[in-house]
């Protein structure tokens, strides 16, 4: 191979058309072809000649590309003008066109303007050179630091999980301790493999160190605790900190236990705080989750559609976590699904299976419907469009029927508007004008009229859009009114007194409200999340000049969300706080038991929690009843 | 082209065969030089005379064969020419006419210059254009080794008349790799060497008869079976397909001034030489004598590692006469300072409780200074620099940060404390720490040199004149006066160079700092002032590398003209100019004693040069690429060097020995430092780590016995990943320094590259 190579080496020669070419850029026509063969070998010889001397400069200079400063200096060395003029870029492209039979790469040269030039603003001037000092080894280890580079790179972290029984470790840090105990967990691993018809869920036991330990029993404190800016710091950790690839198995069991538990306990604001980890743990970029979706899965799905959530689910607003874990599904789709594990057909498949049952709760259907339409507008096209007449039916038989429940009515008040918030904009998108009231009755039943209200509000939402994306201020003003209603749920949580658990979901519909445009991305609104819950500062004033706002506009497609979160969050301060202070005892000592049984978790747990283990199998069971997709999802 | 000079080509063609017999050892470049320039037949023919008379055996084949292919290629008039010079009658093959004619003409000459014949020939290639000149003027004569072995001369002569034909080289070359393929296995890796120079020199003789086709098939055919690490050449090689390319072409002249030296033992040579004789394979033989130096020496030919370990370097191995000399190697005797320590050091036994403890140490420290090393050069080897009272300070306090100095072990690895340059937009291309640690000096693409204290202190200016006038001299505090406050800032940047600078240096005494850019000059700052003190002009072309001598006031350069030069920081001209690489210099270290000078080169050869008579006193070859990082260990032993290749070799200085080899980075070694007592060599590389290697027992397995010292054949242990310590990786950031602070806590330097 090498052989082949050289004789290219050897061989390599400007063609003579480029000569050509060249000598009619200079103004030289009719070059005969003897002499461009002879320039073409003389040129290709110097080019090589000045490249080879290029090269050492760019040894020199310490760096792995060649830039055009090295090819001027290498030019000086054989006393010759360097080319002026090409500095400006790191990275010139050369476009290619071809046709004619004749193919060209060029450097796109535009005529510019010197007015445009001199009437643009200056750039700003670029960063000064300064000096910063961490730490990439204390007494011989390397401290996992955001400075270092994780200590297991995704890559490694894949071979152990996919291909346990042979693991090389390329360059491998810290040979000594923690080699070994990786390699122990691999073992153990494996082990739980083979044990798996007897354990569904096997799980690897790493030992920690005392410093990780207490990490991991500040970090999950933190995140359950009440402290909002404490949590805040909590999940920023762990979405960022690149060494935690060795706690993330309890991490994992963390999650899916306290769902477990607590979905039996019907502590909303502990679910939430659950699906925030498991949030900042998909943002982390340094971890390869694959391995514990068996486990977050479960407990995602659970909190999408399980039959209740909270303890009072005509005023709480469970919809939030709702809507927050399906996206959060949507998002793990997006991420993991591959052929060999169809994460997203076997979603997709349990979400439609509970919803096609006539007996599934509204909550559960709410759940459902949530989930699809979270993964897309294609989902959306295929699989509730087409179901859009039958379940405006239900609806309208639970509105406007005889009264069965309150419950009831919200829930399909709910579904009511969520259904018309995704379905709107999709079909906005695919259907044909006219909107016609009565041509959308036949089509889409009960829910009709309202839905062809939304497609207007959406059409001309968008039309409105293009406008500003003509005028360049959609960046600015997109992310304005997502704020404003940040402030205003924040606002809503004003109380003193239980601020933590209502900050929670008022961030929460920080992110359902986006304002009718699909296409925005959903990592900016996440981002505010932070934002809003560490901005913190509340005023009660707010409050009413908001609300009254949302009941001037009830049927606006991104008011609703915001109003039916809002609402019950004022009503949340007063009854919902002892009820959840009521079951924080219970939610503690999940948090205390978990670090202890390090070294054994699932077996010291069960030991651990003999008095609330028959209410827990009871939840379980529950919980499994009400959400196929929670014991579906196990399959790893 | 071919067209206009079609006849030219046969006139020149036939011209070939006459004076190729004329030539004889002295190889067909020379004959060509002549025929180059002196196109009229008369010169080249009165320079084809100069047959020796050695040749008194004549083979009649020879000239029949001459006489059947120009018959061939129906160039009658050169047969007639022919004819009529050698005196031969149509249809004869009267030998003795020949001889005597041949010995007639200019046998005698020939003769008479056959002992200045190398230097005539080897002035000639040196450049071509006078080449014409000692071509005609001074005939060529055969070498020496022709001479000696008298048989030769015919069947060199009769070589030469194949030469006209340029398929014959494949012939040669194959042959010979069939040879060597079948030759005993204990003699085929020593035999091997001499693939590499063979094929070189065969294809530059065809690029430079104009056998343009025919070179670039032979390149093609063979190249491939060339060693991995000549590969940088080869591709500068296969550029070259043209005569007019190789004027000018350094790495050519490289091949062309330069023998390349080979070590072989002396039952392989005689193999060879057998073989060659029984081939009259006289185009490699004379390649052999011409281009190569064979380093003949008894004993074991050696195993291919072997050889793999120390070749690799433009021009072969070093001979061994080379590494002979004598190198005081020892560290200079430290000077005796009064020690005022007390009552500091007081303090600081009180602050640890434990006064008893150190005494004793500080007297073994004091008695190990005292006691003189057999190996150290005496103290006035080379003029130093006297201490002054500030640089006595800076050694009390050194001495004082050395007892709070970690003892490293492989058990008790240093920390590490790594400075990122960020937003250096790919500029950083040196950087520099002073020996205290309180500075760092970084050398940017974009001409400036800036300087960062790492301690809260900050850099502050001297006061101007005016103001420096106002100040009461007599004041204790005079030296914190004379700074100026309004001036105290983090980092300070230094203006002056116009082009990359690749090489910086603090002084030890921290008031200089050098730099050497690509803009050929050094520059000298003063870190007082901040501003350019001298430009030290001498080199044309870009400054590679420059480093103060640790004892201050010499300093030595090195750049792309490859001669290093050293300077005294009082004089605007070099002190010595060290000139034998045949490369670019990469990287200048002194010696800690200061009497001795290494270079790294691109033609992958570290030299070692005496400070006092000027001499490369030391080759060090076996790398496989260009060198960027030296390293003098602490007690003066021993050099770690690394390359491109991404390998630290370790050199014993005493012995001229390859004595290890650290396997493990995958890019360019930028630098490397040994701990302040010597046990841990730390790297760092382009491949973004830092890596620790257990030095003390590197050197600990070193087989110094008499066999292995005298003939220079090293096996190297295999197990270089025992010696690896650590692996440290950074994201994304080169490490372009490394330094030890006094208390052997490791810096690295880098700049961040997003």
């Amino acid at each position: 191979m090498a052989e082949e190579r050289r004789q290219k080496q050897c061989s390599v020669v400007l063609p003579t058309e480029s000569m050509k070419a060249m000598a009619e850029s200079v103004g030289v026509g009719q070059l005969q072809e003897e002499s461009c063969a002879a320039l073409s070998e003389e040129v290709s010889y110097r080019i090589k000649e000045i490249a080879q001397d290029a090269l050492k400069f760019m040894h020199h200079g310490k760096r792995r590309k060649l830039t055009t400063s090295d090819i001027d200096n290498a030019l000086k060395l054989k006393n010759v003008e360097p080319l002026y003029g090409f500095q400006s870029q790191e990275f010139i492209p050369f476009r290619f066109a071809s046709g004619g039979g004749r193919e060209l790469h060029f450097y796109e040269e535009k005529e510019v303007d010197l007015s445009d030039i001199i009437n643009t603003p200056l750039p700003r001037v670029p960063l000064d050179v300064s000096l910063k000092a961490h730490w990439l080894s204390i007494d011989g280890v390397q401290p996992a630091i955001p400075e270092n580079p994780p200590p297991a790179p995704k890559e490694q972290q894949k071979a152990e999980s996919t291909e346990p029984l042979k693991v090389v470790k390329p360059g491998q840090e810290e040979e000594g301790t923690i080699q070994g105990k990786s390699q122990g967990a691999t073992t153990a691993d494996g082990k739980g493999k083979e044990k798996g018809l007897m354990r569904l869920k096997p799980r690897s036991t790493h030992e920690l160190s005392v410093e990780q330990q207490l990490y991991y029993k500040e970090i999950t404190e933190a995140c359950v605790g009440s402290c909002e800016a404490k949590r805040a710091e909590a999940l920023q950790s762990i979405a960022t900190d690149p060494g935690l690839y060795q706690m993330l198995p309890r991490f994992s069991t963390f999650i899916s236990e306290g769902v477990r538990v607590n979905v039996v306990q019907n502590n909303l604001a502990l679910l939430i705080y659950l699906m925030r980890m498991v949030k900042a743990l998909m943002d982390n970029p340094t971890l390869y989750l694959e391995k514990y979706l068996h486990e977050l899965i479960p407990a995602v799905v659970t909190c999408i559609v399980s039959k209740q959530l909270c303890l009072r689910p005509d005023v709480d607003n469970h919809w939030a976590l709702r809507d927050f874990a399906a996206r959060l599904m949507a998002q793990s789709c997006k991420t993991f699904s591959t052929t060999t594990n169809n994460i997203q057909s076997r979603i997709t498949k349990t979400f439609t299976k509970s919803w096609l049952d006539d007996k599934t709760q509204w909550t559960t259907r709410y759940g459902c419907i949530a989930g699809l339409s979270e993964l897309g507008a294609d989902v959306i096209k295929t699989l509730i469009l087409p179901r859009l007449a039958v379940e405006g039916a239900r609806i309208k038989a639970v509105m406007e029927g005889p009264v069965v429940s309150n419950i009831d009515k919200i829930g399909a008040d709910h579904v009511q508007s969520l259904l018309l918030k995704h379905c709107a904009s999709v079909i906005a998108k695919t259907r044909p004008l006219p909107d016609n009231v009565e041509q959308y009755r036949a089509d889409y039943g009960y829910l009709g009229p309202m839905l062809c209200s939304h497609v207007v509000k959406a059409r001309t939402q968008a039309a409105l859009q293009a406008q500003q994306v003509n005028r360049t201020t959609l960046t600015i003003t997109q992310p304005r009114p997502t704020l404003s209603v940040s402030q205003s749920g924040l606002s809503g949580s004003g109380g003193p007194r239980t601020p933590s658990i209502i900050k929670v979901p008022s961030s929460l519909t920080l992110m359902s409200p986006r304002p009718g445009t699909p296409s925005q991305p959903s990592p900016p609104a996440t981002k505010y999340i932070v934002m809003a819950t560490s901005a913190g500062a509340a005023s009660t004033q707010q409050v009413i000049t908001l609300s009254s706002s949302q009941s001037a506009s009830p049927v606006t497609s991104t008011v609703p969300s915001a109003t039916s979160t809002l609402q019950p969050l004022v009503k949340l301060e007063s009854g919902g706080g002892p009820g959840l202070t009521g079951s924080r005892p219970l939610q503690k000592y999940i948090v205390v038991s978990l670090p202890s049984s390090a070294s054994s978790s699932l077996e010291s747990k069960s030991a651990m929690l003999p008095t609330s283990i028959s209410s827990l199998e009871a939840g379980m069971k529950m919980d499994r009843s009400d959400s196929p997709g929670a014991s579906t999802q196990s399959p790893h | 082209m071919a067209a206009v000079q079609g006849g030219l080509i046969d006139t020149e063609e036939e011209k070939d065969i006459k004076t190729e017999p004329s030539s004889d050892g002295c190889g067909n470049n020379n004959a060509n030089d002549g025929r180059l320039h002196n196109a009229s037949p008369g010169t080249t023919s009165s320079g084809g005379s100069n047959k020796p008379a050695a040749g008194a055996a004549e083979d009649q084949q020879t000239l029949l064969a001459v006489l059947q292919f120009l018959k061939k290629n129906k160039l009658t008039e050169s047969v007639e020419i022919l004819r009529r010079e050698a005196g031969l009658s149509e249809e004869t093959d009267d030998p003795k006419g020949l001889e005597s004619s041949g010995a007639g003409s200019g046998g005698v000459g020939g003769n008479a210059d056959a002992g200045s014949g190398d230097a005539n020939s080897l002035l000639s290639r040196v450049s071509v254009s006078s080449s014409a000149v000692s071509a005609a003027s001074a005939a060529p004569a055969p070498p020496k080794v022709v001479a000696e072995d008298q048989p030769d001369v015919n069947v060199v002569l009769s070589a030469y008349s194949q030469q006209g034909d340029p398929a014959l080289y494949d012939v040669y070359y194959n042959g010979l790799k069939r040879f060597i393929e079948t030759v005993l296995d204990c003699h085929r890796a020593e035999l091997s060497q001499v693939f590499y120079p063979l094929f070189v020199h065969m294809y530059l003789e065809l690029v430079y008869n104009n056998h343009e086709n025919v070179a670039k098939a032979f390149f093609e055919k063979f190249s491939g079976d060339q060693e991995c690490y000549y590969e940088d050449d080869l591709r500068i090689l296969s550029g070259l397909s043209k005569k007019e390319h190789m004027r000018g072409n350094e790495t050519l002249l490289d091949f062309r001034t330069s023998k390349f030296v080979l070590r072989i033992s002396r039952d392989s040579y005689q193999l060879l030489k057998r073989h060659l004789q029984e081939r009259q394979n006289n185009q490699i033989w004379n390649i052999i004598q011409e281009h190569l130096y064979i380093d003949i020496f008894d004993g074991m030919p050696r195993s291919k590692s072997q050889i793999d370990a120390m070749s690799g370097s433009l021009a072969g191995e070093a001979k061994r006469e080379a590494n002979k000399a004598k190198v005081f190697y020892g560290l200079l005797k430290e000077p005796e300072i009064e020690v005022p320590l007390d009552d500091e050091d007081e303090e600081a036994e009180n602050e640890e409780g434990k006064p008893k403890k150190k005494k004793p140490k500080k007297d073994s420290m004091g008695s190990k200074s005292k006691k003189q090393d057999p190996n150290a050069p005496s103290q006035t080897r080379i003029p130093l620099p006297e201490l002054k009272d500030s640089d006595k300070l800076d050694k009390i306090m050194y001495m004082k940060e050395a007892t709070k100095k970690i003892r490293l072990a492989p058990e008790t690895l240093p920390s590490i404390c790594f400075y990122s340059f960020l937003n250096a937009y790919q500029g950083l291309t040196a950087v520099d720490f002073t020996d205290d640690s309180s500075l760092i000096a970084g050398g940017f693409a974009d001409s400036t040199v800036r300087v960062w204290s790492v301690t809260p202190k900050k850099l502050r200016r001297v006061k101007s004149a005016a103001d420096l006038s106002l100040i009461d001299k007599e004041s204790d505090d005079v030296l914190e006066r004379i700074m100026d406050e309004k001036t105290a800032s983090e980092s300070k940047i230094l203006y002056g160079h116009s082009g990359p600078v690749y090489g910086i240096s603090f002084s030890p005494d921290r008031n200089y700092l050098l730099s050497s850019s690509e803009d050929g000059t050094v520059r000298l700052w003063s870190l007082q002032t901040y501003s350019c003190l001298v430009g030290y002009k001498g080199h044309n072309y870009p400054v590679w590398d420059t480093q103060f001598s640790p004892h201050g006031y010499y300093f030595i350069s090195g750049g792309h003209d490859r001669v290093a030069r050293l300077w005294a920081t009082d004089h605007y001209q070099p002190l010595r100019m060290f000139a034998g690489h045949l490369a670019d210099i990469t990287c200048t270290r002194f010696h800690p004693n200061s009497n001795y000078v290494a270079t790294g080169s691109s033609d992958r050869t570290i030299r070692l040069w005496d400070v006092l008579t000027g001499n490369c006193v030391r080759i060090f070859t076996g790398h496989k690429g260009p060198i960027h990082a030296l390293a003098f260990s602490p007690n003066g032993k021993f050099l770690a060097s690394g390359a491109t290749d991404g390998r630290v070799l370790l050199w014993d200085i005493g012995h001229g020995l390859m004595i290890g080899e650290l396997k493990g980075h995958t890019d360019t070694i930028y630098s490397l430092k040994f701990s302040r007592d010597g046990e841990i060599l730390a790297s760092g590389s382009m491949d973004n780590t830092v890596r620790l290697w257990d030095a003390l027992k590197a050197f600990d397995d070193l087989e110094t016995d008499d066999f292995t010292a005298a003939t220079g054949h090293i096996h190297l242990p295999e197990n270089s990943q025992e010696l690896l310590l650590g692996t440290y990786l950074s994201k994304s950031t080169p490490v372009v320094h490394l330094h030890f602070t006094r208390r052997n806590l490791l810096l690295a330097a880098g700049a961040y590259n997003p």
